[in-house]
């Protein structure tokens, strides 16, 4: 019998919802078959605590006296954007000082940043902001130099584009001669090391292969608070080659979420160093999936064997789009420690907590067991596998002939 | 070890290995782009032995440094990640292959720092 949203969330206001963690679900799936385990559990959580690039928080601080129009922002000397109306200003998790030496003295340590600066924020720390303006009619004050608080903004959410990737590549460095620094970490040379970067079995896109029950509207775990899926993530591919079980064998699904930030947490919102590469920001999220039918309750019982993931050389065939993977491999032997690569054995680190991952699933099944958190039903789906979406490369058209006469 | 310049072409190590019945592991070698040598190496041998190599490199030129230093993790910082397990070239970060907990075994660590700008939260530190 399938169930709706509206029944499961009545026994979860009546405390009788079962919530189980995505990592619980396997074994439920094997000792009862998924029929049994549909009608038994009503929710399985996921989590995934993994850099994701592609965030950043929007802030309204409140008019300043007399009143001005921010045409440049920094945030304890990291730039923010400030092409939006008077005083809201969006900094992206990336962002550097304009002063941060970079890769000038290469590898750069990439020690702050705009993910810093979000997480000061979240700790409750006191951040320098500092503001230029031209000066109009309305809004004739030019410059500012201020302390703020997260408590005093109006409103400070994130908002971002592409997190909790639905699976990922797993890089590794063919270069005979040198170490390479890649957002996937430092990569040794001559396949001395591989790096992952996904929660596998408690990731929440890999529990939900199709986006049956993960669309606009979705109520979240976002660093500690609720928060929303409020879009597809930005490369939001769903149509990428997918295993019998319906998992995607590399990267695809993306959702874009937003969250208060007021409610999070600066354990589950951290500002992180690639060295070499940048800076960004390991986000905390988990999304709760309800087992409408027997089918979700398969899918929720994905293990880590069941899903691979394709092997890249970071050293020149993913930043020159050239040739395929190396092979695939899959998570528990990802997880092992060690994976073979053109018959050679590679150790392998993760970029991915999983131990933060499972306590972001625990924190939720909590949540959800307790009564206070309840689940929504999508306003919209995602785009999925027979939506024909693919994911373009940049179709070049040079400008003025690339400025060649 | 610091090797100056003069000294890259020569086998010192060897010479000292040989002559004093010492064992030895490299951790860590390089020369700068100024041609200095710089070696991370344990060496192990009776006192006696270890004080006349040490005694003998430094006649020829060597610099020695001891590694008094000390890495430390700041637990309120790490996430457990992993990304600093395949840099550790002693084995002193490993994953649990069961609960998946990253831990950090101090006596296993040689201080040779390369985990502590890997580390992406900076959890790594060192400590004088």
């Amino acid at each position: 019998m399938p169930k709706t949203y509206a029944e499961i969330n009545e026994k979860i206001k009546a405390g009788k919802a079962v919530v189980v963690t995505a990592e619980e679900m396997i074994g439920v799936v094997e000792d009862d078959g998924a029929a049994k385990a549909a009608e038994r559990v009503d929710v399985v959580t996921t989590g995934t605590f993994g850099p994701m690039c592609s965030s950043g928080a929007m802030l309204n601080t409140g008019h300043t006296n007399p009143r001005m129009k921010y045409a440049k922002v920094w945030l304890n000397e990291v730039p923010a954007y400030t092409g939006l109306a008077a005083v809201d200003v969006y900094i992206g998790a990336t962002e550097l000082p304009e002063n941060d030496p970079a890769n000038r003295d290469h590898p750069g340590l990439f020690l702050y940043g705009g993910a810093h600066v979000i997480q000061d924020l979240i700790a409750g720390k006191d951040v320098r902001m500092t503001a230029t303006a031209y000066g109009t009619d309305c809004y004739p004050r030019r410059k500012l130099d201020t302390w703020i608080n997260i408590k005093d903004l109006n409103q400070a959410y994130l908002l971002n584009p592409r997190n909790a990737y639905q699976n990922y590549g797993v890089a590794v460095n063919l270069s005979k001669e040198r170490d390479i620094y890649t957002y996937m970490g430092v990569l040794q040379a001559d396949l001395g090391s591989a790096s992952y970067c996904s929660a596998g079995q408690l990731s929440p896109l890999l529990n939900d292969p199709y986006y049956r029950t993960i669309g606009i509207g979705t109520r979240i775990y976002l660093g500690g608070g609720t928060g929303y899926v409020c879009f597809q993530g930005t490369q939001h591919n769903p149509t990428e080659a997918r295993s019998e079980n319906g998992v995607p064998m590399s990267g695809a699904g993306t959702i874009a979420v937003v969250g208060d930030m007021k409610q999070m947490r600066p354990d589950m919102i951290v500002g992180v160093s690639m060295y070499g590469y940048g800076v960004s920001m390991t986000v905390g999220l988990g999304i709760p999936i309800p087992i409408l039918d027997e089918d979700m309750a398969r899918y929720t019982a994905v293990k880590d064997e069941d899903i691979v993931a394709p092997i890249l050389d970071y050293s020149r065939n993913y930043p020159h789009n050239e040739g395929g993977p190396l092979g695939h491999v899959s998570y528990a032997q990802l997880k092992s420690g060690e994976i073979e690569v053109q018959g050679r054995k590679v150790p392998t680190a993760p970029l991915s907590s999983y131990v933060k991952a499972r306590a972001i699933a625990e924190e939720l099944q909590e949540w959800i067991r307790s009564g206070e958190f309840l689940l929504s039903q999508p306003a919209e789906l995602l785009p999925s596998a027979d939506s024909g979406q693919t994911f373009t490369r940049l179709p070049e058209r040079p400008y003025n002939n690339g400025g060649v006469t | 070890m610091h090797f100056p310049q003069q000294l890259i072409d020569e086998p010192i190590i060897s010479g000292l290995v040989r002559t004093y019945d010492l064992g030895f592991n490299i951790l860590r070698a390089s020369i700068t782009p100024q041609q200095e040598g710089l070696m991370v190496i344990v060496l192990d041998g009776t006192e006696e032995n270890l004080t006349a190599a040490l005694k003998n490199a430094q006649q020829k030129g060597v610099r020695i440094e001891p590694l008094e230093k000390e890495v430390v993790r700041n637990e309120s910082k790490c996430t457990e990640c992993g990304a600093c397990i395949t840099i550790c070239p002693t084995k002193a970060l490993t994953i649990d292959a069961e609960t998946r907990h990253v831990s950090f075994d101090p006596d296993k660590c040689i201080a040779c720092e390369l985990c502590v700008p890997v580390c992406p939260p900076r959890a790594m530190e060192i400590a004088f």
